[in-house]
């Protein structure tokens, strides 16, 4: 049904792949309008949508830009961005690893289960010798292939003169595998392949989960950081130009960038005047003016003309994927997932050592023969090992991160969730925080006629100010009129011929304060302001944030009479022309009178104060500079968010309590039995399982938190 | 006893089977886009009919 739509028309040109997010998608009328729209698009060969990733892939002539299909997709009614060739595919090929891992430890455990059955219930003599080398033969290339991920851990620690958790599972599992090998050639009746199997198995089940929510959270943060330009017209000295893909680019090249492109790489200006959007780099909207000497960076958008720019730091050297790579460090739950457990370890692997080395010592002491204090220490190290301890906290954060993420909030940190949990005050930055940070054109003064000329001129041109202005000229209905002879001259806006009038949006007539373009029509100009409005919930996300008892504040580097509008507004207390120290000494204030701040702001000046405070939120609209300094990131227009990240932090902590509470209670139970010996080792990997489980499960209840 | 010698080659076998056709799958990209496949069992194939 959805078979690609082929078009033979362009014959040989050369076929490209490109990945769009799109994070609209919500149904199966979606998915299929998607691709239909597209399939029918000239130049496309085929698109396909992957519903879970929120992405489109699509397939198309290399003439076609990317810029197209974005424009496509919007036409069809959907915001997309574009994504840089499917960063996800060393995390995808890792829990594809794993997935796999779990197959064969999952036939194993079956299989070796079946023969084990058969053991207990009574075979004897040559039958169970024949049942135990079966397994051996099943239990080896098992576990030589699913424990592969643990080893490569373990070794990986050791070599580092350092032990985590895996150490011990390595251990367990070698050493139950070895010893029932020993047992089998020996032909003595005994033997564990069952439960180094079934460990492998549940472990990977956790691993694999793990890995799969993980996946799901840097999803966002690569569509995030996706806009950086892909590839540059290089002018080389011969004078010739050619196209040159983003990360070839070198030092020292020549870029000509023409108005509309992103910038695929930091330099310095050479040639040519121009008007930038960096909201990619300072959260500011309005465009900033460039010229020659001025250095720009990789991700802003050129406005104005077309400039030469000499690149001073390419590829992964820019500004932009500097942050990128913090961002995707601080993003990686792997990060805090390995760190917790490693400092859980760090204290318990060697304590779990020594008890099953001294339960050895005690049981050849007590002389139990040399076999059986090997089993009950083996017992001993399985049913110890720390991971319903290891998993109480990681497991909850991600999936509490994961269930996030899907709202449109990035947690960067496992800690910051501990954090967010603890907040009592809550302080909003204003610009770009509460209110959408993008202008929004005051359009109720223009007549009919001056609406249609004006949605006909904003139409053809790809400046922020103009597209916002055919949003919402679009969005009332308007239809455009006929232009004839359109030009666009960069930094100067759109001229054209409307019925032998000359017509244009371009500057105002009044250089003001706020940011403003001039419909021009004949002789006569008319000015449409544009405003900046507070987000649509930004009254019932501050009530709710109320009603977990959490007081909200508006601090303000503007003016006091904005503010004051907004405040007054939403009804709450404000502070204006702050500067960032003021605002960092309002944090500290609080944070010594024993309150736990929450700060929420965008812009640079709010970096000292976000990286100040108890826990932090920025838009992702904001600044580099805030977005690092800040615990988390939130996506889109909703305020939302914000207070949802303070709700499922609550019910995180609480979640961990009790893994944590279950995890001690299960140890206090099982590590006296396995000590004194009455725990076989299968049925300590039983009970390891399942306090795993029980935790991982218990986790899971997280995964709805955020509904 | 002597059934032994046909059934377990043959739960083995099936096992395998079970494996290789999952690992079949996973190459195949059967499991990439899990929510998409319930969604597209309600597109109409009939393009023209809204």
């Amino acid at each position: 049904m959805n078979a690609p739509l082929a078009l033979d028309t362009q014959g040989s040109m050369p076929l490209r792949d490109s990945r769009f997010t799109v994070p609209g998608m919500r149904c199966a009328g979606c998915i299929s309008k998607i691709e239909r729209g597209l399939a029918k698009l000239e130049g496309v060969d085929a698109a396909r949508v992957n519903f879970s990733a929120k992405r489109v892939a699509v397939r198309h002539h290399a003439r076609l830009g990317e810029d197209d299909l974005v424009e496509a997709i919007a036409a069809i009614g959907f915001e997309a961005q574009s994504v840089a060739d499917n960063p996800m595919a060393r995390d995808d090929r890792e829990s594809a690893a794993l997935m796999r891992a779990l197959a064969v430890a999952g036939f194993g455990m079956m299989n070796i289960m079946l023969l084990s059955v058969s053991v207990w219930s009574g075979a004897e003599g040559v039958t169970r010798d024949l049942f135990h080398w079966l397994s051996a033969m099943i239990a080896l290339p098992v576990v030589a292939y699913a424990g592969r991920p643990f080893f490569a851990s373990a070794a990986m620690a050791l070599r580092h003169r350092r032990t985590n958790m895996d150490v011990p599972i390595s251990i367990g599992v070698l050493l139950a595998t070895g010893l029932s090998l020993y047992e089998t050639i020996a032909g003595t009746g005994h033997a564990y392949f069952d439960s180094a199997v079934m460990l492998l198995f549940f472990l990977l089940a956790g691993r694999a989960l793990d890995a799969t929510m993980r996946n799901r959270t840097r999803a966002g943060i690569g569509a995030l950081l996706s806009r950086m330009g892909r590839s540059a017209m290089v002018l080389d000295e011969s004078g010739a130009h050619r196209t040159v893909a983003a990360e070839d680019l070198e030092r020292g090249m020549l870029m000509i960038v023409a108005a509309g492109e992103a910038l695929a790489a930091d330099g310095v200006i050479e040639e040519g005047e121009t008007t930038l959007d960096n909201a990619m780099l300072t959260g500011e909207s309005a465009p900033q003016a460039a010229r020659v000497g001025d250095t720009v960076y990789a991700g802003a958008i050129n406005l104005g003309n077309a400039v030469r720019v000499r690149v001073t730091e390419a590829a992964s050297d820019t500004a932009l994927a500097g942050i990128a790579r913090l961002m995707d460090e601080a993003g990686q739950s792997r990060s805090h997932y390995v760190r917790i457990a490693d400092r859980a370890s760090r204290l318990y692997a060697p304590a779990v050592h020594s008890l099953a080395l001294l339960a050895f010592a005690g049981w050849m002491i007590a002389g139990a023969g040399w076999y059986q204090s090997l089993v009950i220490a083996i017992a001993v190290l399985i049913i110890t090992c720390p991971c319903a301890m290891g998993l109480a906290v990681p497991a909850a954060q991600v999936v509490a991160s994961g269930a996030l993420a899907k709202n449109g909030l990035l947690v960067k940190d496992g800690s910051a969730l501990e954090r967010l949990a603890e907040i009592d005050t809550a302080l909003f930055d204003k610009t770009g925080t509460l209110t959408v940070g993008e202008p929004v054109p005051a359009l109720g003064h223009l007549t009919d006629r001056q609406a249609a000329i004006a949605l006909a001129l904003a139409r053809t041109s790809r400046h922020p100010l103009s597209k916002s202005i055919t949003r919402a000229l679009e969005g009332r209905g308007v239809q455009p009129v006929d232009l004839s002879s359109v030009q666009e001259t960069g930094g100067n806006g759109v001229s054209a011929v409307f019925g032998g009038i000359a017509v244009a949006l371009t500057r105002p007539d009044t250089d003001g304060f706020r940011i403003a373009t001039g419909l021009r029509i004949g002789d006569e100009v008319t000015n449409i302001a544009f405003d900046d409005p507070v987000r649509h919930d930004a009254q019932a996300t501050l009530d709710e944030l109320a009603a977990a008892g959490i007081e909200s504040a508006v601090v303000s580097g503007d003016r006091a009479g904005p503010v004051s509008a907004v405040a007054g507004d939403l009804g709450l207390e404000w502070k204006a022309e702050l500067h960032p120290d003021a605002k960092l000494a309002h944090i500290e204030k609080l944070k010594s009178a024993g309150h736990h701040p929450l700060m929420v702001g965008d812009g640079i000046n709010d970096g000292p104060a976000l990286a100040a405070a108890h826990a932090s939120i920025a838009p992702g609209s904001a600044s580099d500079v805030s977005q690092q300094a800040a615990d988390a990131v939130f996506l889109g227009r909703s305020l939302r968010p914000v207070v949802l990240a303070v709700r499922v932090a609550r019910r995180t902590m609480r979640i961990v309590r009790q893994n944590f509470t279950f995890a001690i209670v299960y140890n206090v139970f099982a590590v006296p039995l396995a000590l004194a010996g009455l725990v076989t080792p299968l049925i300590a990997a039983v009970a390891m399982s399942l306090s795993s489980l029980v935790v991982v499960g218990n986790s899971l209840r997280l995964a709805r938190a955020a509904q | 006893m002597s059934g032994l010698a046909f059934l377990i080659p043959i739960a083995l076998g099936l096992g395998m089977l079970g494996l290789a056709a999952f690992f079949w799958a996973m190459k195949r990209g059967q499991f990439e886009d899990l929510d998409g496949a319930a969604q597209r069992i309600l597109i109409d194939d009939e393009e023209d009919e809204r």
